[in-house]
């Protein structure tokens, strides 16, 4: 159920993406659904009541592992964060270059430009 | 209580999303999505990652300056209408092919709150858990995980990292170079 809602916002940035004419429209869909895939990561590995994966002073490990939630999704997804901004660099350059030599961001007018 | 909290915040930020897919003007888009990435980050805090809360609201911060150094200045005037009727409906017929996946793997999900370490035996979450303190001395599972257990995967991120500024950098030259026969 609240993985759907999930999923939702998912399909709104694929909408975004593939209906919208505006480049930077485009980056900003793909970043949403890169957000509704990392929620999706982080829901799957949460635990009921669980407790944030960090060991306290003198804690048991076997009481530590019954308690915290799943630290492996979260290491990914830490992972999945900071590649995405690089992506979002490179992007937003090539944006920007688009912009430069056909001055606007409408896809369609590029298109019309260069056969 | 959790959940509840969880899907509010959803809610919150598919509102968020649809006004940043549907607005006109491109600088109010960017800072509707800077909300769902806060909003994000909040969520997360409640589900127990305060890690990655953190490491959303610095690259939060981070999107939202290069986006707003692409869009402010430049074509702030809207462009109206959506692409051709052949695009649209392709692009429909994609969304329609995702959703009918996505109903059809729906059945696979695990149960909320029921994490994939409790049903699996011999999960390697498990081993992360019990063993991380002992192996590798850090006492956060998900630094443990980061820079020991899979620092292979790090690597590769700073890697691709490297590779992503490094394209930044090369499409956003401002001259090409000389080619050799306009030396001389």
């Amino acid at each position: 159920m609240i993985y759907a809602l999930c999923l939702v916002l998912v399909g709104i940035g694929l909408y975004g993406v593939l209906a919208k004419k505006n480049v930077v429209k485009i980056v900003i869909g793909l970043m949403i659904m890169e957000y509704g895939i990392h929620l999706l990561l982080i829901l799957i590995g949460y635990r009921r009541n669980g407790a944030f994966p960090i060991m306290q002073p003198g804690q048991d490990p076997g009481a530590y592992a019954s308690v915290a939630v799943d630290p492996l999704p979260q290491a990914l997804v830490l992972t999945s964060i900071v590649i995405s901004l690089g992506v979002l660099a490179l992007l937003v350059a090539l944006c920007l270059r688009l912009y430069e030599k056909y001055g606007t961001f409408d896809i369609s007018e590029m298109r019309r430009l260069r056969g | 209580m959790i959940v509840e909290l969880t899907a509010g915040l959803i809610l919150l930020m598919i509102a968020g999303a649809l006004v940043a897919i549907e607005t006109r003007n491109l600088l109010s888009a960017v800072v509707s999505v800077g909300a769902v990435g806060y909003l994000l980050s909040v969520a997360f805090l409640f589900l127990g990652a305060p890690d990655i809360a953190i490491t959303q609201i610095v690259v939060e911060i981070l999107c939202l300056v290069i986006l707003i150094r692409a869009t402010i200045s430049r074509d702030l005037t809207s462009i109206s209408g959506d692409r051709e009727l052949i695009g649209l409906l392709a692009s429909l017929a994609l969304l329609l092919v995702v959703t009918v996946v996505v109903i059809l793997t729906a059945a696979y999900f695990p149960e909320f709150g029921a994490a994939v370490m409790d049903r699996v035996a011999g999960a390697p979450s498990r081993t992360y858990l019990l063993d991380g303190l002992e192996k590798t001395g850090a006492a956060n599972s998900v630094t443990a995980v980061l820079l020991d257990f899979r620092a292979y995967d790090t690597l590769g991120e700073a890697t691709v990292l490297f590779c992503s500024i490094l394209g930044a950098l090369t499409v956003l030259r401002r001259r090409a170079r000389k080619k050799p026969e306009e030396d001389a």
